[in-house]
Order: C-alpha cells, then structure tokens, then sequence
C-alpha cells in the first residue's frame, strides 16, 4: 500500500496523534459543559436542606434509592397528571451529589414531599408491603435502628457551606436537628409510633418531606 | 528501524496477559453472579434478605461498577498488553509499572466490593466510589498511561495500527472523564460532596457516563477487534481509509452525545438537542466500524461453522450495530420519552454489555489463551457450548426487557375515556413486569453458566501438559500490517 498523509502525518508522529485525540475529545464536552457556569439560577423561594435533611438525603444516597426512583418529573402530560408539576433547574440548586435517577422501579419522588403523612414513611420504611400492596421495595428496617450522629452531620453542612449552601457561620447543627426531629417525633406519636429523634429513619422522613415542596409552592399556579 | 525476524520471537510478556486473562473471568463470574442476584430481587423481593448490605440499592452498584471496570477493564487490559507488544514488536516498556497496574486494579476492585455493599458511596451512577479509591483509580491509571506511551515511545515499528489508536482514546478519555466528574469536597474519609450542583452535576455526570461507555466499552474494543479479528480470521482489515474516517468520526462524535441521558430534564433545551443530533450523527462512524468489523471477514465467513472464536466476534460485531442503531433512536425525544426510565434502558445496556463487549471478549480470550499458556484449547466443543449458552441468554434477557419497557412506558401513560390516567397506582404498572423478570433472571443465569464454562475451559487449557505451542502465525502477522 502506498503510504498515505495519514500513516505519515499521524501514524508515525505519536505524540501528535494524541494531542489531535486529546482536541477531537475535549471540544464537546467544552462546549456543552461550560455555558452551565455562566448561566446563574434564580434560588429565590428555594431552601437548602436543613441538617437534618442533609442526613436523610446522605442516607439516601448511601442506601441507593437513585438506582430505583427519579427526582425528574419530565413536562409530559401524563408524567404531571401522576406526580406533580414539572422540575425546574433552579430546584436542583443545592443538591451535591444530583439525584434524578435513570430507572423508575418505584415512582418518581420528585414531589413527595408533603404528599403522605410522617406515619406512613415511617411504616412504608419499615415494611414497604404495609402501605403499598404489591410494592417490591425491599424492607429497611434497619434505619429504625441506626442513629444519626450530629458531629457527622456537622462535618457535611461544613462541607456543603464551603461549595456554596447559604448555612449561617454559627448554625448549632446539633440543636437545629433536635428542634426539627423532635417536630417529626411528635406527629408520629400522634399517630401512636413512638420512636428517638435521633434514629436514621427520622432524619429520612425529614428529608423525603423537603423534597419537591419549594417547587410545588413556587409553580402551583402551573401545571 | 529494523524489524526483529518473524522466527525469533521477541521477549514479549505473557506473563502480565495471563494475569488479567484470569481476573478477568474471575471478576466477569463475581459481577455477573451479583447481576443474577439484583434480577433475582426485582422477580423475588424477600431476595433482599432484609440486610443492608444485601439490598438492592447497595448491590446493582457493584454490578455495574464490576463488570465495566472489573470485568470489561481487566479484559482490555490484558487485549491490550498482548497486542500491543506484538504490534509496536516490543515488550513493555515497564515491567514494574504492568505489575503497579495489575496488583493496583485488582486492589481497587476489592476495595469497591467491600465498600459498595457497606454503603459507602458517591452517588453519582457508575462513579460510586468514594474518593480515596478514585485517587487510587487516577494514580493506578497513570501508571497504566505511562506504560502505554513509554512503549510507544520505545517501539520498533514506526507506524501506529489502528487498534493503538483506539486504546489511546481509551486512555486519554477515561483520565479525563474520571478526574473531571468526580473534583469534589471530601466531608469525611468515606464521603464528599461534588463541587458541581444540580444540573451541572447531572450534565457532567452523563457525560463521563456517557463516554465511559463510549471510551471503556467501545472504543477500546473496537480496537481489539481490529487486530483479533483479523488474526483469528486470517484476513487483513477490509478498509484503512473507513478505518481512518470513523475513528475520528467516533472520537469526536461520542463526546457530545451525555445530553441524551437528560431528554425533557431541567437541562437547557438547546443543550438536549445538541445531544440528541450528535447522538444520531454517532450512527455513522458506529455502523462505519461495524461494516469495517463485518467486511473483513468477506471470504471467510466458511470458517464461522467451525471456529468458536470467529463465531463469538461476528456476534459480537452484530449486537454492536444493533445497539448503535437503537442508541440513537432511544435518542430521540418523542422515543424517549417512552423509553426513559424503563427496563428499555437495561434492554439496550445489555444489548452492548452481554453482546458486543462480552461476546468480542471471550471470542478474544479464546484466541489468546492457548498462545500465552502455549497449550492448544482445552475443548473446541466447549467453547461452541459457551456461544449458545451465552447467545440464548442475551436473546431472553433482551427480548424480556424490551416488552416489559415498552409495557410500562405505554402504562405509565395510558389515558382512559375521562382523561384520567388509567394505571394511577404506581404498583400496577410494577407487577405486570413479574413474568419478565423471570425471563431476564433465566437469561443472565444462562449466561453466567456461559462464562463458567469459559473458565473452566481456559483453566483446563492452562493445566494441561506442555504441547507443541500455539505459535503466532507469520501470514497473520502480516495480516495487520504490523
């Protein structure tokens, strides 16, 4: 074979080889990544999550929820008709790692917050089966069990204030959790579950109820 | 530059080869096993066992992570320290930094098999690990880089083959993709927070998503199908300047193409449909590839009757075009937006998983292993059990998945007469898929069995006594130009 420009341009020039390689791979990624930065998001209406919150979407992600439900509800019909409104970019704003999925084994939770009462996360937690018949949600009994430590959380908002989540310098971590789990353990009492403020589950349901909510205030007047 | 005579064979190491030969079946049968225990949940929810550690959630991370970086990685690794050696005629540059690379990997995974189940987690699909082990990825991936361009720099012939060019996108893509997506602010030793947020977190997270398919699963491959293939069918490569034209094509293309993962998302518009034309474009250096793959083979397709290697890649080269036409139909938005979210997704994944990268992997396993243990295949026969083992496995596992995504889409969706929509309890749309996860656990065990008989094959190839070795074929050698 006749050597051609690209055995001799290319193929005997390795180092040039891989630079070309290097451009041909970096251009798309460059150009759909970078306008991301320099479109600011409107976060007016939208709460970062409180510590609490912070440990129930940490254990969220520790268990894997992502790997069976969404945190995306698309603009189609019957996707608002089933969950709520649609998602906008600027409700992601304080979510490190993201979480929308990319298999809805289970529903979407998008909008979940608000939509049941504490009790029934806290049974459906426990034994999924209890509060939907049919559901092969595995049972996570174990988040019953496990307590929250606050100096780990405390680690996190630290964390999460260092990349950009407008936390107060001197947020009492400890004290903001004990307030708000002990709203949470007092409206399952109510429903007759008695349970600690410090347990994981706790801090799961406090953050399954911020999700969606700011949403859900801001755009109820659209479908 | 003189080239060394064909009948003295250079000082090539086998050894490195015949070590990730064997982690490569081993991790291939440890992440598929966990595959069949994750289909097995979805069929059999009590298959959870109420443990944390055993839970779904915690486990299809392992899965995943361990038949692409454990399975699919150590698999290319060692395609590729086999043939590039006897591409570039020289050994390794560094026989310190392919034993940093193997021992480093392997640790790695075993690191990732521990904390996966126990939680420890990033979050972010495909990029699980926690960050101490993503630094110890980064350094064992540079010490593979530095092997890889301390042996070109050394080689003893002077042009690039085709196949060094795709492993040389592997890796300056993969350095790239890893470091970009996973910069992030270590909280504890176990855990972080990723400097991006919200959507720009989803949007690099697709890309590296994205294009670690592109760049782990596809790319490299192809290059190990440009020099197997023709090796094993005796054939030089059908077309140099198709070559040429889709590996540039492929490079630049792919890269564009992680906005597809985010169709109707909160995404901006514009960056959708850049993602969905670039991923339709990606049909044609893809099928370029496949044709390349396909056309070699003109004139030889009487050896597929009886060569159990030929017959692995041909299939392999099939599932290839087959989920790189459905990759950008499923890229496009009104498709899409059935498909999204359904098991169509994990119909098509496999498609490309168990068919184009398993099967060119043990067609390519099949052909190194009685070169480097110098023994000839323990069974022919065997091998041709494994095909259509792992060939009926992949036809049930794929036809389950696409009927229970297309049902669910459509139920999902489904309006009655009032508008209303028809299936509003979420578990109705979940138990119709009972049957077809049944199916899918059938064909991912089916084709697990596959692999265990590769594997005992190959061990009883290795343990054989010593015969007259299988030595490289000088035609063939010819055959790649190299």
């Amino acid at each position: 074979m006749a050597e051609s420009w690209h055995r001799t341009a290319l193929e005997h020039r390795s180092a040039l080889f891989a630079g070309l390689t290097t451009v041909a791979i970096s251009i798309g990624g460059i150009v759909e990544i970078a306008p991301m930065f320099m479109t600011p998001l409107d976060t007016t209406g939208i709460t970062p999550y409180t510590p609490l919150e912070v440990a129930g979407r940490d254990i969220y992600i520790r268990e894997g929820c992502y790997n069976c439900h969404s945190q995306m509800v698309r603009p189609l019909h019957a996707e608002t008709l089933r969950y709520g409104t649609w998602s906008r970019a600027n409700e992601y704003a304080f979510d490190r790692p993201f979480q929308l999925g990319s298999r809805r084994i289970g529903p979407d939770l998008m909008r979940v917050g608000g939509k049941y009462p504490d009790a029934w996360h806290f049974e459906h937690m426990r034994d999924p089966r209890s509060t939907s018949p049919g559901s092969i949600m595995p049972s996570y009994s174990w988040l019953h069990e496990n307590r929250v430590d606050p100096a780990d959380v405390q680690a996190s908002v630290n964390a999460l204030r260092t990349l950009g989540s407008p936390y107060p310098a001197d947020l009492d971590v400890a004290a903001a959790m004990a307030t708000q789990a002990a709203g949470i353990t007092t409206r399952l009492a109510s429903a007759k579950i008695q349970t600690d403020p410090d347990r994981e589950i706790v801090a799961m349901i406090a953050y399954l109820q911020h999700m969606g909510l700011d949403g859900k205030n801001l755009y109820k007047d659209q479908p | 530059m003189e080239s060394p005579p064909l009948l003295l064979r250079p000082d090539y190491d086998n050894v490195i080869v015949k070590r990730f030969i064997i982690a490569t079946l081993l991790w291939g049968i440890v992440g598929m096993l966990v595959g069949v225990i994750i289909a097995l949940q979805l069929a059999y929810w009590p298959a959870n066992l109420g443990l944390p550690w055993t839970s779904f959630g915690r486990l299809r991370p392992l899965h995943t992570n361990a038949v692409i970086f454990a399975f699919t990685g150590n698999a290319l690794f060692s395609g590729i320290y086999y043939s590039m050696q006897r591409l570039l005629k020289v050994r390794m540059w560094s026989d310190k930094l392919s034993a940093v690379h193997f021992w480093g990997w392997q640790a790695i995974i075993v690191s990732a098999a521990v904390t996966l189940p126990l939680g420890y987690t990033e979050g972010k699909e495909y990029a699980e690990l926690i960050w101490p082990i993503d630094l110890a990825i980064a350094v064992v991936w540079l010490a593979f880089a530095a092997n890889f361009f301390g042996t070109i720099a050394i080689r003893k012939v002077k042009h690039l083959y085709v196949a060094i060019w795709f492993y040389m996108s592997m890796v300056i893509t993969i350095t790239v993709l890893h470091v970009v997506n996973n910069l992030a602010l270590p909280a504890t030793l176990t855990r972080s927070y990723p400097i991006y947020a919200g959507m720009t977190d989803a949007l690099v997270q697709w890309w590296y998503g994205h294009n670690a398919v592109g760049f782990l699963l596809t790319t490299p491959i192809l290059g190990l199908m440009y020099y197997f293939l023709p090796k094993a069918a005796n054939k030089p490569v059908y077309s140099y300047r198709l070559s040429i034209i889709h590996f540039w094509a492929l490079v630049f293309l792919y890269i564009w193409a992680g906005p597809h993962h985010l169709l109707y998302s909160a995404l901006p518009d514009w960056a959708q449909t850049v993602g969905m034309v670039f991923s339709l474009a990606l049909l044609a250096p893809s099928w370029g590839g496949m044709l390349n793959g396909l056309l070699t083979l003109r004139g030889a397709w009487g050896q597929l009757r009886e060569d159990p290697i030929l017959k692995f890649f041909v299939s392999g080269i099939t599932f290839y075009g087959m989920s790189t036409f459905e990759g950008p139909m499923m890229s496009i938005r009104s498709v899409n937006a059935l498909s999204h979210y359904t098991d169509w997704t994990i119909a098509h994944v496999h498609s490309g998983a168990l068919g184009w990268v398993g099967m060119s992997v043990f067609g390519m396993l099949y052909y190194m292993a009685p070169r480097v243990w110098e023994r000839p295949l323990h069974s022919v026969s065997l091998a041709t059990t494994h095909f259509w083992l792992a060939s009926t496995g992949i036809v049930l596992y794929i036809v389950a998945m696409w009927t229970a995504g297309v049902t669910q889409g459509l139920m999902w969706r489904a309006l009655d007469e009032s508008g209303l929509l028809q299936y509003p309890n979420f578990v109705d749309t979940v138990k119709v898929l009972n049957p077809f996860y049944w199916i899918r656990f059938t064909g991912g065990t089916l084709y697990l069995v596959g692999v265990c008989v590769c594997a005992w094959n190959l061990y009883k190839t290795a343990r054989s006594p010593a015969a007259p070795a299988v030595t490289e074929n000088p035609e063939a050698t010819a055959v790649v130009g190299a």
